[in-house]
């Protein structure tokens, strides 16, 4: 993989940080000379001040919602590309089963995570839920959609060489359909993000680990909005980072499959 | 390699046959033709004259609606399952963009479960019989000229020895000078393999500097309507093209293919 160079990335990184210096300055300048009450909207040094007295426990809350994110995401990319690769055998399983994904996708979190904090408990695993839950949908549509949409000549070049069904669904399926299972993986990885936040307004309060969807919660409630703003940025910041590290990893795996990033395929 | 028609079955028989998509579009009517073991036979016609589709069915993809369809003496699909190697060239390279070209070449050995060892000798050889470098083996597909690609295209279908070359206008797509010249070293491979070879195009030229025997078709319904006897003997040196017999014959052709688009 080529390295970008110093001066595209001066080009990408600047504007945007030029931008957020121009946010914070109005924002300071407005809370300054309206007088805005602190729980009401805090000033930028506020926020900042409550980023540093409440390093750790941001920091520890990134690392327990961070992991019941991955494993969520880890869950959906695994269990998704499975019934992908079912509903690709059969279309009988498919139309049968597709309808019930599509429902589990319109029933909003907010409903479901309650339920499953009162079938799972109140824990770790009932926000993996959540969040592997709300990351399913884009892998497995993406996933049956790559493995269906092969190329049929070459369908035809594996049917004249009398290949099996298994020698098309590894050697010619899968493959075709690893971009698309990428380009599920990074709208899952987001939904995973959020699955875990939202999973922990319903199951965070009990228990002795703080997630980043507790610590806002939290924080709102005792109208403590310099530290809601600094939860809230946290998450903000993980997600990006979040969504940059899968980026990284499938245009890495994607180079290998084709030399290259699929979005320069000539 | 003159076939003597009385003593040996042909190995591509066809009898009567019609195809048609759904109950109104018929695509195939009435063809009726034999094609002999080792016998190079080219399909000239008009875009949508089902020629594509005639491939495809001795290539047993498709079934016919009905007629009589016969692979050395079998069903197509039973042939190629049992007795008979059959490989196609489409018109497009159609490779696996994710495998190197050696990986690409080794796909029909790989899928009928030849050791690797195997498969990488083959593919070796295949290499230098089309004109690709050992250097190019290691390379990507689309790190390659469409050409290139072609002879990778070819390379993949002659690695299983087939006993039957299909080949879907293989060349339509490159360009003029290009075309000659893999025209050229087919008719190379053909001699010094031996398969049977059914070429489709549309190319005049092409059809008359590569078979023995061109069977020219109609559109709508699509049908054989001649059939000529190229006699020109092999090996076809690039020299032909400009022979004033060659130019007779392909004037010829092209008047019989004006008539039937008309």
């Amino acid at each position: 993989m080529r390295l970008p160079s110093a001066r595209s990335v001066l080009q990408t990184t600047v504007p945007p940080l030029v931008l957020f210096a121009i946010i914070v300055a109005v924002w300071h300048f407005c809370v300054q000379f309206y007088g805005i009450k602190r729980y009401i909207l805090p000033s930028p040094w506020q926020v900042g001040a409550a980023f540093w007295t409440d390093a750790a426990l941001l920091q520890r809350a990134v690392l327990y919602t961070g992991s019941a994110a991955l494993c969520g995401f880890v869950g959906s990319l695994i269990l998704g590309t499975i019934i992908a690769f079912l509903f690709s055998q059969s279309k009988m399983l498919r139309s049968a089963g597709y309808p019930y994904f599509v429902f589990l996708q319109t029933v909003p979190i907010v409903a479901i995570a309650p339920l499953i904090v009162r079938w799972y408990g109140n824990g770790f695993q009932s926000v993996v839920l959540v969040a592997g839950i709300l990351g399913l949908f884009p892998i497995l549509t993406n996933a049956t959609q790559g493995l269906l949409d092969i190329d049929p000549d070459l369908f035809d070049l594996f049917r004249l060489n009398n290949a099996s069904r298994w020698q098309i669904l590894f050697k010619l399926r899968f493959p075709s359909a690893v971009p698309a299972i990428c380009a599920g993986a990074r709208t899952s990885s987001g939904l995973a993000v959020v699955g875990s936040i939202v999973g922990e307004f319903f199951v965070g309060q009990s228990t002795t680990h703080y997630g980043l969807g507790y610590l806002i919660e939290a924080t709102n409630s005792n109208a403590q909005l310099d530290r809601l703003f600094a939860a809230v940025f946290t998450s903000t910041l993980f997600g990006v980072t979040c969504f940059a590290l899968i980026n990284l990893a499938s245009s890495t795996i994607l180079s290998r499959w084709y030399d290259g990033p699929i979005e320069n395929r000539q | 390699m003159a076939i003597d028609s009385t003593t040996e079955p042909p190995l591509i028989a066809i009898q009567n046959l019609s195809m048609s998509y759904g109950p109104s579009r018929l695509v195939l009517s009435d063809i009726n033709c034999d094609v002999g073991r080792g016998e190079f036979v080219a399909l000239l016609g008009p875009s949508g004259c089902g020629k594509s589709t005639l491939l495809r069915l001795v290539a047993g993809l498709i079934t016919q609606t009905s007629g009589l369809l016969t692979v050395a003496g079998q069903d197509p699909v039973i042939a190629r399952r049992s007795s008979q190697r059959v490989a196609f060239v489409f018109q497009e390279p159609n490779l696996l963009p994710w495998r190197t070209v050696s990986a690409n070449i080794a796909l029909p050995l790989e899928l009928r479960g030849t050791p690797k060892i195997e498969q990488t000798r083959a593919a070796n050889e295949i290499l230098s019989l089309v004109g690709l470098t050992a250097d190019d083996a290691r390379k990507r597909p689309r790190n390659l000229s469409g050409g290139m690609r072609m002879r990778v295209s070819l390379a993949r279908a002659l690695v299983t020895h087939p006993d039957l070359l299909l080949l879907d206008e293989p060349f339509a797509a490159l360009d003029d000078v290009l075309r000659q010249q893999l025209n050229e070293e087919l008719v190379r491979i053909w001699r010094d393999r031996g398969w049977t070879g059914l070429f489709v195009t549309h190319n005049v030229a092409e059809a008359v500097f590569l078979a023995q025997r061109v069977l020219v078709m109609g559109a709508r319904p699509g049908r054989i309507v001649a059939e000529i006897r190229v006699p020109f003997d092999y090996p076809r040196e690039p020299s032909l093209r400009a022979e004033p017999e060659f130019a007779r014959l392909c004037g010829e052709l092209s008047r019989q293919l004006r008539e039937v688009s008309r």
